[in-house]
C-alpha cells in the first residue's frame, strides 16, 4: 500500500535502516510528521498534543525498534490508535422497546441536519419503520418547505406548525401526532444554533425536556477546523448528545472533527452522511475514518466493497492478472459491473490512495454512468477471443463491434487505447508507485 | 484600509477619499460593532496570547502564539511563516518586548490577507456570482447584501434563483428578497440555473436595476460534474452580459478547516473568484482559513457575516480583523 504520509516517513527515518533500529530521536522525528499529517487533516491541535505522545509511548515501547521497516511500521501503529480512539464505544440507534422512538437531531447552521433527518428517516423505513418528522426549524426561512419535500421523498410523514409557534410546543405537539399515529420513530429537526447561542441551547434543552428522545443526536460537518472541539463540549454539556452524524464526507476533507470529537466527548460517530441524496447515510467506520484522516484514502472501503461482491479467490486471480498485466477486456467487464454495484464511479476511485489526483483527470475523460453503459455495449460486442486479445481487433473487427453496439469506430479505438492504458496504470498502482497523470492522461488521448 | 459600505463597494460614483472623512465617526462604531461580534473569538485568542506574550518573549512564548494561529485554522504553512518571521526577528534585535511583538503579529497576519480591492459594482449592469460548498450560508449572504446595497448605497438589487436544486432554496431566497426589498426572479425546480441568471440579466435590463446577484447550489468541490455546471454557469453570463459576473463571490464558513483551501482552489479554477465571502463569525471559530486562502491564492477577504440578522454583514478589514483577535 503506497500513501504520501508513508513516504514521508521513509524520507524522514530514511538512515534508520542503516542503524538497524529506531532512537527516541526517530521517533520524534517521526512524530513530527504525524502531527502536521493530523493537524493538516484539522485534528485539534491539542488532541494532536496528546494522542501523538500517545503513540510515540506505544512506538518506542513495542518491537517497532527493531522494525526493516520503520515509516510503515510506524503509520501501522498510528493507524490503528486512531481507528482505536474512534471505535470503542460505538452503539445502535437506541429503540424504545413499545411506542415511539423520538431521535433529536442537533448542530450548527449549515452541517446538513435537516438533509440528515429524511435520510436517517429513510434508512428506517428501509427496515420497516414507519417514520415520521417534526419540523421545529422555525428560524431559517422555508426550512418547513425543505423538509416537508424531503420528507415525502423519504417516505415519512411531516408534522409541522408553521413558523409562528414556539418549537418546543412544536416538538412536543408532534409527538403527541407520532404516537396517535401509531409512528414507531420520529425524528425532531432542530434549527441550527451556535454553541454559544445561550438563549437557543436552552431552548434546545427545552426541547429535549419536553419529548425525552431515545437519541440526541449531534451533526457534523466534516470539513469542520479547530472549533469542533468547542461546539463539541458545548453540546455535549447543554444536549447531552448520544452520537454524531458526519456530514459531507463525499467531499476531500480529511475529517479530523471526527477524532476530536470523539476524544473531546466520547461519544461514537454513529452515521456518516456520503452525498446530497437520501440513499447516502451508512453506518460509521472508524477504521476507513482513521485512514482518510491519515491521508490515505479509504482503501479498507474499496476491499470491503470489494469482497461483498466476489470472493476471495476471484480477488487474488484479479490481483495476480493485474499485477501481470494479463488483465482482460473480460476481466474488465466483470469488474466494472461488480463495481457499478458498489456505487457512483467517483466514491470508488476517490477512495484509493493517491487517485484524488489522477481521478481529477480520468473525470475530465467523462467517466460517467452514461459513458459506463457505452463501454460495456462495446465489449459485449466483442468475442471472447477479442476480449481476452484486444490486439486482434483490426478495422474490419472494429466495424463489426462499432455496429453491434450501436457506436462508433472511433469509440471502439478509444476504448482500446485506453484500456492498455489503464491495465499498465493498475498494474503500477498494485506494485506500489503512483502513476504520473500527465503520462496518463498523454496516453488517454 | 476599508470598514465603510461606501468604501468597500465601487459604484462608480463618489471618490472614497471624501467618504473616508465623513466616515471617521463612522469607522470607530464600525470598529467597535466588529469587535463586538468577534468578541468571543477575541477574548479566547487574546488570553492565549497576552499569556503567552506577557512576561518575556522566550521560546515558550512563540509556541503559545503558534498554538493560537493553529487553533485559528490559520494552518501548519502559514503559522510556520509568520511565527518565523517573528523569531527571526526577536533574536536579531528588531523587536523587543511583548508589545512590539504583538503589534508585528497583528501586522504580519494582516498582510497574509493582502490589499482589500473594492467590490466592483461601476458596470450598469452588474452581476454578482455566489458560489460555495454547502451550508457556508450563500442565501442568507445574499439577502444581507442586497439589504446592504440598497440602504447604504442606494442601489436597486435583483437576485436570481438560480439555485434549482435544494428543496425549497427558492422559497428561503424569495423570503431573503422580500425582507431587502430586492426584486426576484425564479427558475422552475430542477431547472437550468444558466437559464436563470440569463432571464434575471434580461429583467434586470428591462427594469433598470443596478445590480443582479445571483444564488448557485451549494456544491462539493470534489464533485466535477458540479464544478463543470457552475463553470456553464459563469459562461452564460458572461456571453449575455458585458464584464459579467463582476464579482464571483466564494463564501467560506469560519468554522471551515484546511479543506478551505481546496475549496478556494477548485472553485477558482471553475469560476474565477475574486472574494471571499467569511461567514458565521459570531460563533467561537476564528476564521484563519481566510487568511490562508489570501496568502496561498492571492484572494482578498472582501466581506465578513457576523450573525443570521439581516445586518450582519460587514466590509473585511485586514487590519481591524487582526487585531480584533489579539487585541485586550
Amino acid at each position: 500500500m503506497f500513501d504520501q504520509l508513508s513516504d514521508r516517513l521513509q524520507a524522514t527515518l530514511s538512515d534508520v535502516r542503516s542503524r538497524g533500529k529506531l532512537t527516541e530521536d526517530d521517533v520524534e522525528a517521526a512524530m513530527r510528521e504525524i502531527r502536521l499529517a493530523l493537524l493538516e487533516a484539522d485534528v485539534n491541535f491539542k488532541v494532536v498534543k496528546s494522542f501523538t505522545s500517545q503513540v510515540k509511548e506505544r512506538c518506542l515501547g513495542t518491537g517497532v525498534l527493531n522494525s526493516l521497516d520503520p515509516g510503515q511500521q510506524v503509520v501501522k501503529i498510528v493507524n490503528e490508535e486512531l481507528a482505536a480512539l474512534m471505535g470503542g464505544s460505538s452503539r445502535d440507534l437506541a429503540m424504545a422497546p413499545s411506542g415511539t422512538t423520538v431521535i433529536l437531531m442537533s448542530g450548527l447552521q449549515g452541517s446538513g441536519k435537516t438533509t440528515a433527518c429524511a435520510k436517517l428517516a429513510k434508512l428506517l423505513a428501509r427496515d420497516g419503520k414507519q417514520v415520521a418528522l417534526a419540523a421545529c426549524d422555525t428560524q431559517r426561512p422555508a426550512a418547513v418547505d425543505q423538509l416537508v419535500t424531503l420528507g415525502e421523498r423519504a417516505g415519512a410523514t411531516v408534522y409541522q406548525q408553521g413558523t409562528e409557534r414556539d418549537p418546543v410546543d412544536i416538538a412536543e405537539w408532534a409527538l403527541g401526532q407520532a404516537r396517535a399515529e401509531s409512528k414507531d420513530v420520529l425524528i425532531v429537526d432542530t434549527a441550527g444554533r451556535l454553541h454559544v447561542d445561550d438563549e437557543l441551547m436552552a431552548e434546545l434543552g427545552r426541547i429535549r425536556k419536553r419529548t425525552k428522545p431515545h437519541d440526541v443526536l449531534l451533526v457534523v460537518d466534516a470539513m469542520t477546523g479547530q472549533d469542533a472541539v468547542n461546539v463539541a463540549e458545548r453540546f455535549a454539556g447543554d444536549a447531552e448528545f448520544d452520537g454524531v452524524v458526519m456530514t459531507k464526507l463525499d467531499g476531500d476533507a480529511r475529517g479530523g472533527a471526527a477524532l476530536s470529537v470523539k476524544a473531546v466527548t466520547g461519544k461514537p460517530i454513529l452515521y456518516a452522511s456520503t452525498g446530497e441524496r437520501l440513499e447516502q447515510l451508512e453506518r460509521f467506520h472508524p477504521e476507513r475514518m482513521a485512514s482518510r484522516i491519515l491521508g490515505m484514502g479509504d482503501v479498507l472501503s474499496l476491499i470491503e466493497k470489494a469482497e461483498e461482491v466476489s470472493d476471495a479467490d476471484q480477488a487474488k486471480e484479479l490481483e495476480r492478472k493485474i499485477r501481470k498485466q494479463e488483465f482482460t477486456l473480460e476481466d474488465f467487464l466483470s469488474q466494472m459491473r461488480q463495481v457499478r454495484k458498489m456505487g457512483p464511479l467517483q466514491n470508488i476511485m476517490g477512495m484509493m490512495p493517491g487517485m484524488g489526483k489522477a481521478m481529477k483527470e480520468l473525470r475530465s475523460q467523462n467517466m460517467d454512468e452514461r459513458e459506463l453503459d457505452r463501454l460495456e455495449a462495446i465489449i459485449l460486442s466483442m468475442t471472447p477471443a477479442e476480449r481476452a486479445r484486444p490486439d486482434l481487433i483490426d478495422g474490419s473487427r472494429r466495424k463489426r463491434i462499432a455496429q453491434g453496439s450501436g457506436t462508433t469506430v472511433t469509440a471502439v479505438n478509444q476504448l482500446v487505447k485506453q484500456f492498455g492504458q489503464m491495465r499498465k496504470m493498475m498494474a503500477q498502482l498494485a506494485k506500489g508507485k503512483m502513476p504520473d497523470p500527465q503520462q496518463l492522461m498523454r496516453g488517454m488521448r | 484600509m476599508a470598514t465603510s459600505w461606501r468604501q468597500a463597494v465601487d459604484t462608480g460614483a463618489g471618490a472614497p477619499a471624501d467618504a473616508a472623512e465623513a466616515e471617521m465617526p463612522d469607522r470607530q462604531g464600525a470598529l467597535r460593532r466588529l469587535r463586538e461580534s468577534l468578541r468571543r473569538s477575541r477574548q479566547a485568542l487574546q488570553a492565549e496570547i497576552t499569556a503567552s506574550v506577557g512576561d518575556g518573549v522566550d521560546a515558550e512564548a512563540f509556541e503559545r502564539i503558534e498554538e493560537a494561529l493553529i487553533l485559528a485554522d490559520l494552518g501548519a504553512p502559514a503559522t510556520a511563516d509568520v511565527v518565523g518571521r517573528l523569531e527571526a526577528e526577536v533574536e536579531s534585535g528588531e523587536l523587543a518586548g511583548p508589545e512590539a511583538v504583538r503589534e508585528r503579529l497583528i501586522a504580519l497576519l494582516a498582510g497574509l490577507a493582502g490589499e482589500t480591492p473594492r467590490i466592483d459594482l461601476t458596470a450598469r449592469l452588474s452581476l454578482v456570482m455566489v458560489v460555495g460548498v454547502n451550508g457556508t450560508g450563500k442565501t442568507t449572504t445574499i439577502g444581507k447584501l442586497a439589504w446592504h446595497l440598497r440602504e447604504e448605497l442606494g442601489l436597486s438589487v435583483l437576485v436570481a434563483a438560480a439555485d434549482t436544486y435544494r428543496a425549497a432554496a427558492t422559497e428561503q431566497l424569495e423570503t431573503w428578497a422580500e425582507r431587502s426589498g430586492a426584486e426576484i426572479v425564479r427558475g422552475s425546480p430542477g431547472g437550468d440555473a444558466g437559464a436563470v441568471v440569463f432571464d434575471a440579466i434580461a429583467a434586470a435590463e428591462a427594469r433598470g436595476t443596478d445590480v443582479v446577484i445571483a444564488d448557485t447550489a451549494g456544491r462539493l468541490h470534489t464533485h466535477g460534474n458540479l464544478m463543470e455546471e457552475l463553470a456553464k454557469v459563469r459562461s452564460v453570463t458572461a456571453r449575455r452580459l458585458e464584464g459579467a459576473p463582476h464579482e464571483t463571490l466564494l463564501v467560506v464558513d469560519a468554522t471551515t478547516g484546511q479543506n478551505g483551501l481546496r475549496q478556494a482552489h477548485a472553485f477558482t479554477e471553475a469560476v474565477e473568484v475574486t472574494g471571499v465571502v467569511l461567514t458565521k463569525l459570531d460563533g467561537t471559530a476564528k476564521g484563519g482559513i481566510a487568511l490562508a486562502i489570501s496568502r496561498e491564492l492571492g484572494i482578498p477577504v472582501k466581506l465578513i457575516g457576523v450573525g443570521e440578522g439581516i445586518e450582519d454583514l460587514r466590509p473585511f478589514d485586514a487590519r481591524d480583523f487582526a487585531a480584533a483577535l489579539v487585541a485586550r
